[in-house]
């Protein structure tokens, strides 16, 4: 497993006092939560940051931590070097139940021996749920998909020692399913303490981003290019949908904006969603003699003045 | 057993988890998802605790929460009032995608 250099997780010198520690937390905490944060790595960046501030804020497991060494580069390989926590006791799991699984292995095998007691779960003699998110298409929603899961699964290993592992579910993701909503597989959480019924395993999906399709609830928008000829004159297009290409009316006097609705087209279920063309009239290149030609007859044709409104 | 394909039950917005089902869900003690009723950041459908329904958005909502309060240390009503306006800045985002205007 790879080393994780914590001091440098938190941007800090070995040798910062308390108080720096959790300054230098806030601030990445404010930079990086996934909650709050714009950054493409942000998920990545927290638990790493999470992690480094378990270790350090904690003075004995920053003390075992302190213990391995100064000649360890991150990134390089790493076996916790045996008794190397003697006359240390680790107490309370890491930041709570049901959030082991955001640490690293390396975190698991230094301080993951501790955490395997679990007494709430014990007690309620019920295995943990977990959580995963999914990122599915569109597609997946119209037609119902199977896609893969991939968890990080903490597990007890012969010696009590945490050990993190990974875990590949194919999940079927239902036709109709809508962002926000959340599918349970009940038995796939953390087994069961002394023969306990297992937890369950949550998946909140989400939708990837489409390059035309945006979703609101179960409704669908879509910009639908037309030519000004089109918009003008009413015309019969072909549009694509998410369920299979349509053949959409555009009325006559469109102009860009105007909203079409295809009833019972946006996502399916009971009842179905909406799904929206906003046209958007988009002009042929005045690039040939010819086109210009055109554009100078409209000019000359149509008393059109299209700042009538303002006054000038 | 990586091959099986699992089916699992959905959990619409509303009206689907009972509390006991949402106190294991979110890892928490009981008293803290009441709180979270009685403060309003969740709202189960039903008229007492035993009738009590939520939705994945209550699970999602709370998980949220909990990881605000956890990892800014921040009062329940502090991350309350983030959670808020987090929602709010994604409802404005959700009006431009739906304009076609596109944001970071």
């Amino acid at each position: 497993m790879e080393f994780k250099d914590y001091y440098q997780s938190l941007g800090i010198e070995r040798s910062a006092p308390e108080g720096e520690i959790k300054r230098a937390y806030r601030k990445l905490a404010r930079k990086y939560h996934p909650d709050v944060s714009k950054e493409r790595d942000a998920s990545e960046r927290m638990k790493a940051i999470n992690e480094a501030y378990e270790v350090l804020k904690d003075p004995e497991k920053r003390a075992a931590y302190d213990r391995l060494g100064t000649g360890w580069q991150p990134g390089q390989d790493f076996h916790p070097p045996p008794d190397w926590d003697t006359g240390f006791e680790f107490r309370g799991s890491p930041a709570g139940g049901g959030f082991a699984g955001d640490f690293s292995d390396f975190f698991a095998s230094l301080f993951g021996g501790a955490t395997g007691a679990r007494h709430r779960a014990g007690f309620q003699g019920r295995g943990e749920d977990h959580h995963a998110r999914i990122l599915i298409d569109l597609e997946d929603a119209f037609r119902g998909a199977t896609r893969a899961v991939t968890l990080r699964v903490p597990e007890l290993d012969a010696e009590g020692r945490l050990a993190v592992r990974e875990r590949t579910l194919n999940v079927h993701i239902p036709k109709g399913i809508r962002e926000g909503q959340v599918i349970r597989l009940a038995g796939q959480g953390s087994a069961g303490p002394q023969g306990g019924r297992a937890g369950d395993l949550y998946i909140e999906v989400a939708f990837k981003p489409h390059p035309f399709y945006r979703v609101d609830g179960r409704d669908v928008y879509m910009t639908l290019p037309v030519a000004p000829w089109e918009a003008a004159l009413g015309a019969t297009v072909k549009a694509p949908t998410p369920g299979g290409p349509v053949e959409v009316k555009i009325p006559p006097n469109s102009q860009s904006g105007r909203k079409l609705r295809l009833r019972g087209r946006g996502i399916p279920g009971e009842p179905p969603g909406d799904l929206y063309l906003v046209l958007e009239v988009v002009l042929p290149p005045a690039q040939t003699d010819r086109a210009k030609q055109i554009y100078q007859t409209m000019a000359r044709e149509l008393a059109f003045d299209p700042r009538r409104g303002l006054g000038v | 057993m990586d091959a099986d394909i699992f089916t699992g039950i959905l959990v619409g917005e509303q009206g689907a988890l009972s509390l006991e089902e949402m106190v294991e869900a979110c890892g928490a003690e009981t008293v803290w998802v009441v709180e979270l009723v009685e403060v309003g950041v969740l709202s189960p459908v039903g008229r007492d605790e035993a009738a009590w329904r939520f939705g994945a958005l209550d699970l999602l909502r709370a998980r949220r929460l909990a990881r605000l309060a956890r990892d800014f240390e921040a009062s329940t009503e502090a991350a309350a009032l983030i959670l808020d306006l987090l929602d709010e800045i994604e409802r404005l985002r959700a009006r431009l995608r739906r304009a076609g205007m596109e944001i970071d």
